[in-house]
């Protein structure tokens, strides 16, 4: 039973590239906030892990099966593609812009959190094989 | 990795917004400077912002099919002067006044430049916290597996 680095550490590191990505778009938005014309954007959580359904691995298996529907589907590939969606504006404003400041920074500062969430359990994870390294 | 980005991006944010500062400055410094002719009065300045778009998207990103997409930050194309009005004012015993007795005043709204400045600050600000944040996220990255 070999241990391999992607199996063991789960999701985890795909789901804090995809949160650093995402930072990177909405730090944009928010230069942007007085461009004209300038579109807000986002990536979809959601769709990335639809896109991953049915994703399969190296030795041509399903990563994950699902037993029920509510269950979390599979592993996040981070060579699939993922659109670069645009906000719905709730305020536009007279020369195009679509950027409304507080969402994003609200969104950016969820996504720092989530970020956080994703290195705490990566480095659990790493706390764990360290621990099955050294036995004790 | 693209937490690198986020610091030319909020760095590009900040230079602009400066740029806009600086401009509503110098409005603001010469909204009283007179002048005898048309043509050599000052007239309010404003930089014209546009989308920075990245030439060459990085490879083994997540939006590697849509190239040039992921925008860089924000650029200012340029300083453009208000075209409004003047203002005349007749002044015959004002030493700038013309050979009709009118002297010019610039196009500034003080009120319109002090709302700009404070938009200024507060875009400035952000910028300024999203770059904490992006350097708050590196660091944390550092310490894995410790």
């Amino acid at each position: 039973m070999a241990i391999s680095f992607d199996r063991a550490l789960g999701i985890h590191p795909q789901a804090l590239e995809f949160r650093a990505q995402r930072a990177e778009v909405l730090a944009n938005n928010l230069a942007n906030a007085d461009t004209p014309g300038f579109k807000a954007r986002d990536v979809d959580f959601a769709s990335v892990m639809k896109q991953q359904e049915g994703v399969q691995d190296t030795e041509g298996q399903q990563k994950l099966s699902r037993t029920h529907q509510q269950h979390v589907s599979g592993f996040i590939d981070e060579t699939a593609d993922t659109e670069l969606l645009y906000r719905v504006p709730s305020q536009p404003s007279v020369d195009g812009n679509t950027v409304d400041s507080q969402r994003e920074i609200t969104e950016f500062t969820q996504n720092k959190i989530a970020f956080e969430s994703s290195f705490t359990f990566l480095n659990s994870k790493f706390k764990g094989l360290s621990t099955a390294i050294k036995g004790q | 990795m693209s937490l690198n980005n986020v610091f030319s991006i909020a760095g590009s944010g900040m230079s602009a917004q400066s740029i806009r500062l600086n401009a509503t400055s110098s409005n603001i410094a010469n909204a009283e400077t007179v002048s005898s002719s048309i043509d050599e009065t000052y007239r309010a300045r404003y930089p014209v912002f546009a989308h920075a778009l990245n030439e060459a998207q990085q490879e083994g990103s997540l939006f590697d099919d849509q190239p040039k997409e992921v925008g860089q930050g924000v650029r200012v194309l340029g300083v453009v002067e208000s075209q409004q009005e003047l203002e005349a004012r007749y002044d015959p015993n004002h030493p700038m006044a013309d050979e009709d007795g009118y002297v010019f005043y610039p196009n500034v709204n003080v009120v319109e430049q002090m709302a700009d400045m404070i938009s200024a600050s507060r875009s400035f600000q952000t910028n300024v916290d999203v770059l904490n944040t992006a350097k708050t996220m590196m660091q944390k990255v550092l310490t894995l597996g410790q």
